[in-house]
């Protein structure tokens, strides 16, 4: 098997060496300041021609491909909402079949499949799970803007706790509508598919490159392979969408969206909180209007638990498990 | 010297419930990906496509899914890069994947699936009911019936040639009567894989593959701007499939014999008969037997099996049933609180009987709900209803149940009650 740190594959080693061909081109219509459209951008240019694409719905569909102004220049084709693992199972499956059966050529056609946080990290999280302990090499890709977008920005099973969505206002009686605290997916993904090989999180925003590489690597690999990124929405967020990539940058570094990659369930961060520091969640959170109505009692609540995550849990970021183990 | 004759139509004869006959068919039509999900009573074809698989006498992709969602989202998405796909479900498993089914057929997707009939849930039952196939009924898929193992075969290699035609391009539906036929042995005659081959060609679906070398976009948002016109498009499509069926079952009998007189439904000692139901599916066997009986009797009564539910065949039903008195139409199905409550067929026939100057008598026969046995008594009690219409008696009530214990229908008694 391979090792992580031997593993061959075609790392973009600069900006300056950043393939120029555009594969997610122009056509859609998200907002300015879109790090979702970024993701799109990058993971197709990380991927190159041979590629087959299909997206589930959510803004990445709804705004992103209009009929006749398709922003994909590589093949694309949309799948339902929860759909995003067997859409990905599908095509893979198809593909290798006509091969084997000498009914088109035998190549590599790198299959990959996105989702939004409600239609991947809610929904469809059974269909990924299958995605992952399939045979094909495929890549799923989680577009996390913390809410469902499209719809008007409801909250998800993914939405930061504390969050103003259209589902959860602050009220006169209730200050905090989103109880739920995020979820867990890529970490629970890796820990759940032993045999799959490659699960990261990313940002398209920081650091520089690390994202398309992490789409270079997971291709790479091989195998099913899983990841999960962070993207600032600055409707849902409520900001200047100028702000987007500073927001991504802050919300890795106050940790809390840890950046790691998992390859052959070996743990590496790619942002290291241990080595480089946090700085508090505050400095992140006062900057978006979803946040505005939070008082220093629901900030601390937050500021506990991702201290918690970083300095209790077995694997910070990943499992949260506590103590190591014990005789039962 | 006919084609039949030149070629070895069939390979061997053997006993085959309706469910492995239709896995011999998928191995006959190589199909490419086949996706399974675990629910009775079509399941026993997964069954046996596994082993065969596993024994090398098929190859494909063979998937077991998380959920029929996934199981029908995993074929419809193999046929867009160009596969011939295979799934199938039941009851309430075929519901749980609905989204997945209608996008299908938007897409235009020719995957091919065998739908094991079985009664909804709540409560649980096994049994046959025709509700589940009949929901996509409006969403632009082909639906047939199939009423014996043979046919069911058959039905395998017609539906892909029909649908995978690019007049057509429709995904295809091929309903098997849960237990009445999926689990009942026949005698099949199985045909050679190279007749097969020169009667379905390889599936190709030319520049909607999606494929590197053909970089198009599927599905893109439309909205108001273009929905219309591919809906007209679907329509279209469903009209085609009328003559490519019928051009296919023209083949089908050169190939393999004159095995099918008209494609869309099959008539039973009807050339003089007075009236005659009509029914979908293995109700056709007590139905036949009874025509059997009652004609000893003297009474010219006929049965019209239909097969073809989707494309429904219009004019030809229409025309052939204008030549009876009394038509009983027999659901195994049920449309709560539709006009006169009747079933799903009812309305169909009716409709399509409807722009007849002189109409035949209607009667609907609401009956073998959940897989309760029909019997051969039953039958003629229908076909006794039916006559009586004919000659212009109780016409009334237009919708009646046969079979059912009226008086547990009542529920139990306010006294009884806890
Ligand atoms: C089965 C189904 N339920 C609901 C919808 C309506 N819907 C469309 S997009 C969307 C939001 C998706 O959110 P997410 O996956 O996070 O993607 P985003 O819009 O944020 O990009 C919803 C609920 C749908 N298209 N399909
Ligand atoms: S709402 Fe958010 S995710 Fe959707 S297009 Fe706008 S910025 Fe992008
Ligand atoms: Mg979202």
């Amino acid at each position: 098997m391979t090792q992580t740190s031997d593993l061959a594959f075609d790392r973009i080693a600069g900006v300056r060496k950043t393939p120029l061909e555009e594969f997610y081109a122009s056509g859609h219509r998200t907002c300015q300041g879109c790090e979702s459209a970024l993701v799109m951008r990058q993971f197709a240019k990380a991927s190159g021609p041979r590629t087959v694409v299909t997206g589930s719905t959510g803004c990445m569909y709804v705004a992103n491909t209009s009929y006749m102004t398709t922003p994909w220049v590589v093949p694309w084709m949309h799948t339902q909402l929860g759909a995003a693992g067997p859409s990905a199972i599908g095509m893979a499956a198809g593909l290798r079949a006509l091969m084997r059966k000498g009914r088109i050529a035998q190549e590599r056609i790198n299959v990959i499949s996105f989702c939004g946080d409600l239609g991947g990290g809610d929904m469809g999280l059974s269909g990924i799970s299958g995605a992952l302990q399939s045979p094909y090499d495929l890549l799923i890709i989680l577009y996390d803007n913390e809410s469902a977008a499209n719809t008007d920005i409801q909250a998800t099973g993914l939405t930061t706790y504390g969050a103003q969505t259209t589902f959860t206002p602050p009220g006169k009686v209730h200050r905090v509508m989103q109880r739920r605290w995020k979820k867990n997916v890529a970490g629970m993904l890796a820990v759940g598919h032993p045999t799959c090989r490659y699960v990261a999180t990313a940002c398209s925003a920081y650091p520089p490159l690390d994202f398309l590489n992490k789409v270079r690597k997971a291709l790479a690999v091989g195998g099913p392979t899983f990841i999960h990124t962070f993207d600032p929405c600055p409707k849902g967020w409520d900001y200047h969408p100028s702000y987007s990539h500073e927001l991504g940058e802050l919300g890795i570094k106050c940790g809390i969206f840890p950046l790691y990659e998992i390859v052959d369930g070996r743990v590496s961060y790619t942002y290291d909180p241990k080595k480089k520091g946090r700085i508090p969640v505050r400095e992140y959170l006062e900057k978006q209007g979803r946040f505005a109505h939070l008082i220093d009692e629901d900030v601390a609540y937050i500021q506990r638990r991702v201290d918690a995550m970083w300095e209790e849990w077995e694997i910070p970021g990943v499992a949260p498990l506590k103590g190591g183990l014990r005789p039962a | 010297m006919t084609l039949a004759e030149k070629t070895i139509a069939y390979e061997r004869e053997e006993l085959l419930t309706g469910c492995q006959a239709v896995a011999q068919a998928v191995r006959l039509a190589d199909v490419d990906v086949i996706a399974a999900y675990p629910i009775r009573p079509y399941t026993e074809v997964m069954d046996n496509l596994s082993r065969i698989i596993a024994d090398g006498q098929l190859d494909a992709e063979y998937i077991v899914a998380d959920s029929e969602h996934s199981q029908f989202e995993i074929v419809k998405h193999a046929s867009s890069v160009g596969a011939r796909a295979f799934a199938g479900s039941s009851g309430t498993g075929w519901m749980y994947g609905f989204e997945a089914l209608v996008v299908t057929a938007t897409d235009r997707l020719p995957v091919l699936f065998l739908v094991g009939n079985r009664a909804l849930d709540d409560p649980g039952a096994f049994g046959v009911e025709h509700n589940d196939a009949l929901a996509i009924r409006d969403m632009g898929w082909l639906l047939c019936w199939a009423t014996t193992a043979q046919e069911a075969l058959e039905h395998v290699l017609i539906g892909y040639r029909v649908a995978e035609d690019p007049r057509v391009r429709m995904p295809m539906a091929l309903a098997l009567d849960g237990a009445f036929l999926t689990h009942s042995q026949h005698m099949v005659r199985v045909p050679a894989a190279e007749t097969v081959r020169r009667f379905l060609p390889p599936f190709d679906l030319g520049d909607r593959r999606l494929h590197p070398d053909n970089p198009i976009s599927i599905a893109p948002q439309v909205n108001e701007d273009w929905v219309m016109e591919l809906r007209r498009q679907n329509w279209e499509a469903a009209r085609r499939a009328r003559r490519v069926i019928e051009q296919a079952y023209r083949e089908f009998n050169e190939l393999f014999g004159e095995r099918y007189g008209t494609p869309f439904f099959d008539e039973y000692m009807t050339d003089d008969a007075e009236v005659v139901l009509v029914g979908l599916g293995t109700v056709a066997m007590p139905a036949r037997t009874a025509v059997r009986r009652l004609r000893e009797h003297g009474h010219r009564v006929g049965y019209v099996n239909l097969r073809w539910f989707r494309p429904f065949p219009g004019p030809e039903l229409r025309a052939s049933l204008a030549r009876f008195r009394a038509v009983g139409v027999i659901d195994r199905d049920f449309a709560h609180g539709s006009p006169d409550d009747g079933g799903v067929l009812l309305h169909e026939v009716r409709s399509c009987l409807y722009p007849l100057p002189e109409r035949p008598q209607v009667l609907n026969f609401l009956t073998g709900l959940g897989g309760r046995d029909i019997s051969i008594d039953d039958v003629t009690s229908m076909y006794e209803q039916t006559l009586a219409a004919g000659r212009g008696r109780a016409l009334e009530p237009a919708v009646r149940w046969i079979g059912v214990r009226e008086e547990a229908a009542r529920g139990v008694p306010e006294e009884r009650r806890p």
